[in-house]
């Protein structure tokens, strides 16, 4: 008689009652932060829905919801864009500032100093722009007014106070600095060195090594940081709610006192004071806000995951 | 006896086919930090003696060295060299440029602050204020006791989820984890205020303003951030470790809760500290779920707290007559703030390095 084939079954191991809490309770964790992020968008559209069923004239304008938000979302775009126009550059030129140029000791203490300006609350910003960086304004404004009035951006009157969408503009530009520069830096730290090198070896400078072999492979991650930057200046709020001199209407006019608010300013300013179906309706621009940057985070995210899995350093 | 071609290949060595000298094509040794200094001083001599602004020196100086460095080295050393030098000088410029910010926040926020940073500040509400004295002690208390409400929620969730994806997590649940709590960092801070003032509205119905409302807005913002932190710290713990605990019997969740979390504790603790400072300052989810009381109430479950941030707003926006006495109480919470964020920051940065685990004797 053949001995029998079959192997003799593996003990099997047994589930004890700690290991079956444990691992439910941390699996439930991560639900439920899924649920969270399904749950903000639920009970945003609950609640923002009596504002878009209700007519026309009950909402604050008089307009109906699309009109009463479209200028603060042309608002919060406006100035949005142009921050990370004069972000995304800087934030680059730091990144490599901190990782090729700086020396080598005192490079991590320099990066430190950058991410300390993402620590700084954004109340204390808006504090700032409006008492410090407001004033400085005035009389480079009146330049431009002056010279390059004939650009729409500069078109004027200029504002006495200072308090313009330009402030606004630079005032996000920096509290978004420190997030690009984290993302981008952390990019040009993972460029292969054997590329780094055999680019010097051939007698590339300092910058055309960074052209040719860092610039190449962080290019996915700028793009990815730059819009997670732009997600950030989207959704900031006091900063822009204490510096901007808000009176509606559409305009791309960087320097009068005439300024579209934003969708989040324009939240935080109107909240505290309102009831009712003006409630509601702040909750339905606050879902636009909410979808927008939901979309801009995840398009950022899924450049920069991309990366991850096809760059050649890992 | 030397013959003629090997007369000519030696005089070949020191005559590069150009003809040039090798040591030409270079500016002297020093030229770019000298050429600086004698633009700084002349920028300090603008400032000091020619009644200029500081900040139009400097950026008349820094165009003027970018300018003088890159003609020098175009004309000595050709274009290459001087387009590195000419970027060298724009990438120093900008990290300059990027920390004038934040020394000009220090500095107004310390020059405006100390006015009121009294202890007087530090003990007294602001019930029955009305101008000069009052100051933030209802609003320092509900600060921490709504931020240690928030740490309280998103601690355990961001830890145990952490856990999830390093431990436990594999396929597409783990990955849409993975990708949603990236995207969650992303959420503006309003938003997270809206969405729990939505959830209570629905229960209690408009109009509604509680201290655990602010605290549940906050753990929106904060549960991506540990969650992050700790999954990079439980990711550095060498898989050795878990493997001796297996082979000793020991069941998976006393391994993770005897031996992966201890050893990523100091990690763990820096990433809890990071997101604490990141939501202490917020001010926008408190101001439209917390709004604002000038007396004391420290129970989170009954109406409406002071908070500092949200204090230092309504003190700057809403400021009485004359408004100094109001000013003055703003900047000094946002000094208070800012100390608060700054040290949180620093003992951060202390836990990590102090209490690092060794890895290399």
């Amino acid at each position: 008689m053949p001995p029998s084939t079959t192997r003799p079954k593996a003990p099997k191991v047994p589930q004890r009652p700690g290991d079956r809490i444990f691992a439910g309770a941390s699996t439930g964790a991560g639900v439920l932060i899924l649920v969270v992020l399904a749950g903000v968008a639920a009970f945003l559209l609950v609640e923002a829905w009596p504002s878009l069923t209700a007519p026309a004239e009950d909402i604050p304008g008089g307009e109906g919801v699309a009109v009463y938000v479209w200028p603060l979302l042309f608002g919060t775009l406006i100035s949005a864009v142009f921050a990370l126009l004069i972000a995304s550059p800087l934030a680059v030129a730091i990144a490599l500032f901190i990782t090729y140029y700086a020396p080598r000791r005192i490079a991590a203490g320099l990066g430190y100093l950058i991410d300390l300006l993402a620590a700084v609350p954004s109340i204390i910003y808006g504090l700032w722009g409006f008492t410090v960086l407001a004033p400085l304004t005035v009389e480079p404004a009146n330049w431009l007014a002056e010279n390059l009035g004939f650009i729409p951006l500069f078109a004027g009157p200029p504002s006495a106070t200072g308090r313009t969408m330009l402030v606004a503009v630079i005032v996000l530009a920096v509290m978004i600095l420190p997030i690009i520069t984290a993302v981008v830096r952390e990019a040009f730290r993972q460029t292969p060195r054997l590329h780094e090198e055999a680019s010097l070896a051939l007698g590339a400078t300092r910058w055309e090594m960074i052209r040719m072999a860092a610039l190449p492979f962080g290019r996915s991650s700028i793009i990815g940081a730059s819009m997670l930057g732009l997600g950030r200046a989207l959704g900031e709020t006091m900063a822009v709610a204490i510096v901007l001199s808000v009176s509606g209407g559409v305009t791309f006019n960087l320097i009068s006192s005439a300024n579209p608010s934003t969708i989040a300013a324009n939240i935080a300013l109107q909240f505290p004071e309102s009831s009712g179906i003006a409630v509601n309706t702040l909750i339905a621009s606050g879902l636009v806000l909410f979808a927008i940057t939901l979309a801009v985070n995840m398009v950022a995210r899924a450049v920069i995951n991309r990366r991850k899995e096809f760059s050649g350093a890992n | 006896m030397p013959t003629p071609t090997s007369q000519s290949s030696e005089s070949d060595l020191y005559t590069p086919l150009t003809g040039a000298p090798l040591t030409a094509g270079q500016l002297p040794r020093g030229a770019a930090p000298l050429t600086l200094a004698i633009v700084a001083l002349a920028a300090l001599g603008l400032w000091q003696f020619a009644d200029w602004s500081p900040a139009g020196a400097a950026v008349v100086g820094a165009l003027v060295y970018t300018a003088v460095i890159y003609l020098w080295s175009r004309v000595v050393e050709g274009p290459r060299k001087a387009t590195d030098r000419l970027v060298t000088a724009v990438v120093t410029c900008a990290f300059l440029l990027a920390l004038l910010p934040l020394i000009s926040v220090v500095v107004t926020v310390l020059s405006n602050g100390l006015a009121r940073f009294d202890t007087e500040f530090f003990s007294y509400s602001m019930r029955g204020i009305v101008g000069e004295g009052g100051g933030a002690y209802h609003a320092i208390m509900g600060t921490l006791i709504i931020t240690a409400l928030a740490a309280l929620i998103s601690v355990p969730v961001g830890l145990l989820t952490a856990v999830y994806l390093v431990e436990y997590g594999r396929g597409k649940l783990a990955k849409a984890i993975t990708f949603f709590v990236d995207v969650m960092t992303g959420i503006p801070s309003i938003v997270a205020g809206l969405f729990a003032y939505a959830l209570f509205a629905l229960i209690f119905g408009p109009g509604v303003r509680m201290g655990i409302m602010g605290a549940i807005a906050l753990s929106v913002l904060m549960i991506p951030v540990v969650v992050r932190s700790t999954e990079e710290m439980l990711k550095l713990v060498p898989n050795e470790l878990r493997e001796a605990s297996y082979a000793l019997a020991v069941p998976k969740w006393r391994t993770i809760v005897k031996v992966v979390l201890p050893t990523a504790l100091a990690g763990i603790a820096t990433g809890v500290t990071l997101a604490i400072a990141r939501v202490i300052g917020e001010t926008a989810p408190l101001l439209i779920t917390v709004g604002i009381t000038s007396s004391d109430n420290f129970n989170p479950f009954d109406g409406r707290m002071a908070t500092l941030s949200v204090f230092s707003y309504y003190e700057y926006v809403n400021p009485g007559v004359p408004p100094q006495f109001s000013l003055d109480r703003a900047w000094a919470a946002a000094l208070t703030l800012i100390i608060i964020v700054m040290v949180l920051n620093l003992v951060a940065r202390l836990i990590s390095r102090l209490f690092a685990p060794k890895t290399r004797a």
